[in-house]
């Protein structure tokens, strides 16, 4: 009986297809996908509606399912355009059915519309594990794209390390920062590392404590931390939260903090036009004589 | 007295979603930058607290006006295991989970007025209040 019903859709699968277009294009108006281009939407739609058919036809055909969510997901399209689809094309075929059929009574009718919801609901439920799957996928990408940029450590210049902090500090990010701090002194043999905090929202007791930390663990592998970018403001919450930063050394600009930086690696920034010029002083000078 | 608006406070990034809402109201109520990182910190201290100690709890915002002076409270609400001696926990450095013990007199500091009540085993409902000039 049933796979009766499905040669019945198979074989007339030109009408179908063309009641399926004509519905959905129907939805596009008052829909989310009122601003795609006619032409993208229809060769989707072809492609869906021989989603569906190839996966009628031989049944668990994985590979093109796949490709179709992927695809949907990197237009951007929203899940109910599938479900909707889907949805459409179940209505479709239960009317197409009944159109052909002698007689029609309530025990028919049962009997198509079971049928054809045993071919459509696996696809409904592989279309949208395919599709949340995906996003799954992605958010986990950014995720680690993000845990990368969370503590970035730059090899400024030879023993000097820059950790520059961006973001709200939640306590996953603070192990993070501890743990790239001590890995990248020892792997860039850094003798002074400045964390730079100008781009941290709030700094709370948590924030300070791991900070502080860090701070504490760099000193115990013989290197410098040095504190930077404390804004003004923080600077007063700090002082209110009643947290004592005497112990490690702080600037308020990442400038400040370099020139110190400097200073304790036993060199400074010289100006190249002074330094001309001294010499042209000692060439003159040589020459008086 | 303007109605509440309040954030739940279950998982950790429910903190930040309170601090802002915080700063949102202090920076319209015109609270320069300084008081705004001042009323964010005091949140993010309750707020932590109560992601820390309970289960889940509130931070709510007020706006109060009397006598001609505009302010903006905090309430922390939870219904977890209370603080048996208030005093203590009071005291700079004092601390249950290995932290620097500075949140609850930190907060007492940064706000302009400040009061814990608390029951064992019945909860702990925090105020704090900041005037703006
Ligand atoms: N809402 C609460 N319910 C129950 N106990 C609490 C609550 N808030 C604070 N406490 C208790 O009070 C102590 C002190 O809190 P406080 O915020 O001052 O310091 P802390 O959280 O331990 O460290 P931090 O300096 O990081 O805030 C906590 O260790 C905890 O035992
Ligand atoms: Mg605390």
């Amino acid at each position: 009986m049933s796979q009766d019903f499905k040669k019945i859709v198979i074989e007339n699968s030109d009408s179908i297809v063309q009641m399926w277009m004509s519905e959905i294009n129907s939805l596009k108006q008052d829909n989310y996908t009122a601003n795609i281009s006619d032409e993208l939407f229809e060769s989707t739609n072809r492609e869906f509606v021989n989603v569906i058919f190839t996966s009628i036809k031989n049944q668990g055909s994985v590979k093109v399912v796949e490709d179709f969510s992927e695809k949907i997901i990197n237009l951007g399209w929203p899940l109910s355009y599938i479900t909707d689809g889907l949805q459409v094309f179940r209505r479709v075929s239960v009317d197409y059915i009944l159109g052909q059929s002698v007689k029609v009574d309530s025990a028919h009718i049962s009997d198509v519309m079971k049928s054809v919801d045993v071919w459509v609901e696996p696809l409904i439920r592989q279309l949208v594990n395919e599709y949340s799957g995906s996003w799954e996928h992605i958010v986990s990408l950014q995720r680690v794209a993000l845990q990368e940029l969370s503590a970035p450590l730059i090899p400024v210049m030879d023993r000097i390390t820059v950790m520059p902090l961006i973001g709200t500090i939640d306590t996953e990010r603070a192990k993070l920062i501890m743990e790239n701090l001590l890995e990248g002194v020892i792997k860039h043999n850094s003798e002074v590392v400045l964390i730079d905090i100008t781009g941290v929202p709030v700094v709370d007791t948590m924030v300070a404590h791991h900070i502080i930390q860090a701070a504490e663990a760099v000193r115990l592998i013989g290197s410098t931390c040095i504190l930077v970018g404390i804004r003004p403001e923080i600077a007063q919450t700090i002082v209110n939260l009643g947290i004592d930063l005497g112990k490690f050394p702080t600037k308020s600009s990442l400038r400040k903090g370099f020139t110190r930086a400097l200073e304790i690696t036993n060199r400074k920034v010289i100006d190249l036009e002074d330094n001309e010029e001294s010499i042209e002083k000692m060439i003159e000078s040589l020459r008086g004589e | 007295m303007t109605p509440q608006s309040c954030v739940t406070i279950q998982k950790e990034w429910d903190i930040v979603g309170a601090r802002q809402l915080g700063r949102d109201i202090a920076k319209k109520m015109g609270f320069g930058t300084v008081d705004q990182a001042r009323i964010a910190t005091a949140i993010s201290e309750l707020a932590r607290n109560i992601y820390l100690y309970t289960e889940n709890g509130q931070i709510c915002f007020e706006v109060v006006e009397n006598m001609n002076r505009k302010g903006l409270v905090i309430l922390s609400t939870d219904n977890g295991p209370g603080i048996d001696d208030i005093g203590r926990v009071m005291e700079d450095g004092y601390s249950t989970s290995g932290g620097l013990g500075a949140g609850l007199p930190g907060v007492k500091r940064l706000m302009d007025e400040f009061d814990v009540q608390s029951e064992v085993g019945v909860g702990t409902k925090i105020k704090a209040i900041k005037w703006a000039r």
